[in-house]
């Protein structure tokens, strides 16, 4: 891991008419490392990976990936960057079968690059690497699940698609929206695992998160947001136990509650 | 100095024959591309009324407007109702409504003969030395009325309110109860009465051409493009832009290019800023 | 039999599966399945021509043909792409006064100057048509619908390119045979190229662009570059049925941005089948000779097509190729619940 922070955010501001989403958020991302941000609803998670990532331009702040200025740029042009995000409400190809979904991204410009996922720097015949795909993130190929329409898939399935269509574009980031919600109890167990393994792989993430019991497993850090603006960043220990935080997000006696599961 | 009488007159006539256009946009997102062809039927309604019955010319006015008004509620009631949400159908049916009255128009036989309204006084007086006619006067004291007349409508009485509601946010304004549908069928209802108050107010300045549908169309959404697509106050600024770089035109090169400025000024705001002077609505929705 | 526990139930027909997936050992059942629409399209477009009688008809057929390729560039842009062409004139315009200007002001031979013709004719309406494509569906609109009315003005003000009188004097095609069959040919291929480009992968990123481009863009695609490239198809099919219009006609001017062109192409995709890319043929097979017979009509015609539009639109019947379709593919029966 070297040691310029993949991922930059400057004093962020984003502000929709008089609501202010965001409020000079600052803070980094190192390489290979796994961030969790948390905080109660409206609290600016989902605004800030938007800014990130190019779908809203932030009002005020800089955005650096790898020391470039990506602050301002089209969502095309940071994804073909390598910086790659799923979304909250998920957006897969309904009437298309599971596979087609990642036919879609490998004809991206990066996934012609990189050759997608282990794909070592040539793209091969597009179905077949989104099959693998799909078999590596847990799609059962014996079970002909990736050759189900989209829209006949449970929410765990879909959740693992929106990460397969990251990985299709061999991601230096992905940006997590919510990946654990909708999941049951099964579901996680086995998301859990997929996460440490991206990790392994050498992709950086970001996720947020509402789930924090599962989210302190796999997070090395932790950030909290609240109303816009971030209150603390540690580890989860330090978190949970700052006061601010225990005042925005829970009463206090549910987070020694929350803490003792973890 | 008459560059800048006639620029007030033909801007407060653009705008005019912009506004109902804008109000159907604004509420239910429909682009009303019969809007010129309303505009048009209402010049010859109006016509027939005084014209061919001979009626009194007040209460003919007043029998159009409402006549529109109820075909306007028609067309929305039993043809867009059905499409509204599918963005193709809407758009399709609602071009092919204009279409289809436009050239029955047409086809009627209103060509050729010379079609037209009576003024409401005959006449005219010198602003310095520029003839004005009374027509045009009143065309820009009616205008400025008709403006007021939506603010105030739409500011302070229930129904004009409930249009402001849905325009802003419709989900919003059904969750306080507002019924989207009627107040679809009462945007449009309006809207189409305004077009044909322009019409009987400013078609008595020439003849009553059925290509005038065209071109009313044209420059209603040349004027809520350039003044953002769902902004009342944007369109009737817009509305001077276009209407003084109308009459620079003609003063300066020729009558027959006021089309072209209109589709200039549309091509234009696309390129350099299309959400338009005071556009609510971003050309790229951001829904994520 | 109690009406109330039945229910219709649509299943695909056992050849239809059985010959979904192309093996290389294939019954003659399967394969007649599969080429007998085809083969009945192809015959019949190339046999219309020695069957029609007279000097008249064969025309039409022509006629119907350059119709066809407007309505495949409506339906392939409004459902693959979801962009809404309201100005076919536009394209047969573009096309039809770039052929009409290289062959009168620049001596081109007609089988030169109508390639060259479709191909820039393409460039500059994309060109032209650009500003409009990063933004929503509805601009595309307008901006489509207003061009051919401007452009028609423009021509009439500035007079130029012949002004209202037009180009006169255009070359007609070398051959009446060639006349026939060249267009028909083109269509041909641009129908079956474009139901290739849209069953093909490639095709799914079109229709991806149309239903969830957020997604696409995540995707590190841009956009705006596969829109821009789906104008150019669909404005090289409009650009080329203009070229050969006024070849065919030996004559350019105003009247080719018409609103006959705009309109009736989007009436024939309704009625024929929208999203299938046949049904516009279909579609053009039937409005245009009933368009003929009514000339008389003289602009009647275009209220008629707007009122079978609209009643399409509203009961939102999908069209005869759909409804062919389903009957060729698939079986309904009543079932108990």
């Amino acid at each position: 891991m070297s040691d310029q922070p993949i991922l930059k955010i400057e004093e962020v501001t984003k502000a929709f008419g008089g609501i202010l989403a965001l409020n000079r958020v600052s803070f980094e991302l190192k390489e290979g490392e796994i961030l969790g941000i948390i905080g109660p609803n409206g609290s600016g998670k989902t605004t800030i990976v938007n800014c990130i990532t190019g779908f809203i331009r932030a009002t005020s702040g800089r955005i650096f990936f790898r020391g470039k200025d990506i602050t301002g740029m089209p969502p095309h042009k940071i994804a073909d960057m390598g910086v790659t995000r799923t979304f909250q409400i998920m957006r897969p190809y309904f009437s298309l079968p599971a596979y087609k979904n990642l036919v879609i991204p490998l004809f991206s410009p990066r996934a012609k690059r990189t050759g997608g996922w282990r794909g070592g720097g040539k793209l091969g015949d597009r179905n077949t690497v989104g099959i693998d795909i799909l078999e590596e993130i847990g799609f059962e190929r014996d079970s002909y699940v990736p050759y189900k329409l989209a829209s006949a898939l449970p929410t765990g399935y879909l959740k693992r698609l929106e990460l397969a269509r990251c990985l299709a574009l061999k991601p230096d980031i992905i940006l997590c929206d919510e990946v654990f919600s909708g999941l049951s109890m099964s579901e996680i167990a086995s998301m859990v695992p997929l996460i440490e393994r991206l990790q392994m792989e050498g992709i950086s993430l970001i996720m947020i998160e509402h789930r924090l019991r599962e989210l302190f497993r796999v997070a090395n850090r932790i950030m909290v947001l609240n109303f816009g603006e971030k209150l603390v960043e540690g580890s989860a220990e330090e978190v949970m136990a700052n006061e601010q935080v225990k005042e925005a997000y829970f009463g206090s006696e549910e987070v020694e509650e929350v803490m003792s599961y973890a | 100095m008459d560059i800048l009488i006639y620029g007030i007159i033909n801007s407060v006539m653009l705008a005019l024959m912009a506004l109902g256009f804008a109000l159907v946009y604004g509420t239910s997102r429909i682009p009303n591309f019969a809007h010129g062809a309303i505009y048009v039927l209402c010049g010859f309604v109006a016509w027939f009324f005084v014209r061919s019955l001979e009626l009194n010319y007040l209460l003919s006015v007043i029998l159009s407007l409402l006549l529109i008004g109820l075909l306007g509620a028609l067309i929305y009631r039993f043809v867009l109702i059905r499409v509204r949400g599918m963005n193709i159908s809407e758009i399709i049916a609602s071009y092919a409504i204009g279409l289809a009255i436009i050239e029955t128009l047409r086809w009627g036989g209103f060509k050729g003969t010379t079609y037209t309204l009576p003024v409401i006084i005959e006449g005219g007086v010198m602003i310095g030395d520029i003839p004005v006619d009374y027509q045009r006067i009143f065309v820009v004291i009616l205008g400025v009325a008709v403006v007021a007349f939506l603010w105030l409508f739409t500011h302070y009485t229930r129904i004009g309110l409930a249009l402001r509601g849905m325009a802003q946010d419709e989900r919003a304004a059904l969750m306080l109860g507002i019924d989207s549908d009627t107040m679809a069928v009462v945007a449009m209802a309006f809207g189409c009465m305004l077009a044909g108050f322009a019409a009987i107010v400013i078609l008595p300045l020439g003849n009553i051409v059925v290509e005038k549908g065209y071109d009313v169309l044209i420059q209603a959404i040349a004027v809520c493009i350039v003044g953002g697509l769902g902004s009342w106050m944007g369109a009737v600024l817009a509305a001077f832009i276009i209407g003084f770089a109308q009459i620079l035109t003609t003063v300066y090169l020729g009558p027959q290019f006021q089309m072209v400025v209109a589709f200039l000024a549309i091509i234009l705001t696309l390129i350099l800023r299309p959400s338009g002077l005071f556009g609510q609505q971003k050309e790229l929705e951001e829904r994520v | 039999m109690n009406m109330e526990n039945r229910r219709k139930e649509r299943i695909d027909r056992g050849i239809k599966v059985r010959s979904d997936g192309l093996y290389a050992l294939m019954g003659w059942q399967e394969l007649c399945y599969l080429t007998l629409p085809r083969f009945v399209l192809i015959a019949g477009l190339l046999a219309l021509p020695l069957i029609m009688p007279g000097m008249y008809w064969p025309r039409v057929i022509t006629i119907v043909c350059i119709y066809a390729l407007l309505a495949l560039s409506f339906d392939f842009l409004a459902h693959f792409v979801g962009l809404v062409s309201l100005g076919g004139a536009f394209f047969i315009g573009t096309g039809g006064y770039l052929a009409a200007i290289l062959n009168t002001s620049f001596g081109m031979h007609p089988m030169l100057a109508i390639p060259i013709a479709t191909f820039a004719g393409a460039i500059i309406c994309t060109i032209l048509l650009l500003p409009c494509l990063p933004l929503r569906g509805v601009y595309f609109a307008i901006v489509t619908l207003m061009y051919p009315l401007v452009l028609a003005r423009i021509i009439e003000a500035l007079d130029i390119f012949g002004g209202t009188d037009g180009i006169l004097g255009v070359d007609s095609f070398p051959n009446a045979w060639l006349e026939q069959y060249f267009v028909i040919i083109v269509l041909l291929l641009f129908v079956f190229g474009a139901r290739r480009l849209v069953n093909q992968d490639i095709g799914l990123v079109f229709r991806a662009v149309k239903d969830n481009d957020q997604a696409v863009r995540a995707s590190g695609m841009n956009v705006n570059t596969y829109k821009a490239a789906a104008v150019f198809i669909a404005s090289a099919m409009g650009c080329f049925g203009g070229a050969c219009l006024v070849h065919i006609y030996m004559w350019g001017g105003i009247s080719l941005f018409a609103l006959d062109f705009s309109i009736l192409p989007i009436a024939a995709t309704v009625i024929g089948g929208a999203g299938t890319l046949v049904g516009p043929v279909l579609g053009c097979l039937i409005l245009v000779p009933i368009s003929e017979l009514l000339r008389e009509f003289g602009t009647l015609r275009i209220v008629f097509y707007s009122l079978i539009l609209v009643g399409f639109v509203v009961f939102r019947s999908e069209g005869i190729m759909v409804y062919g379709e389903q009957k060729y593919h698939q079986f309904e029966r009543w079932v108990k619940v």
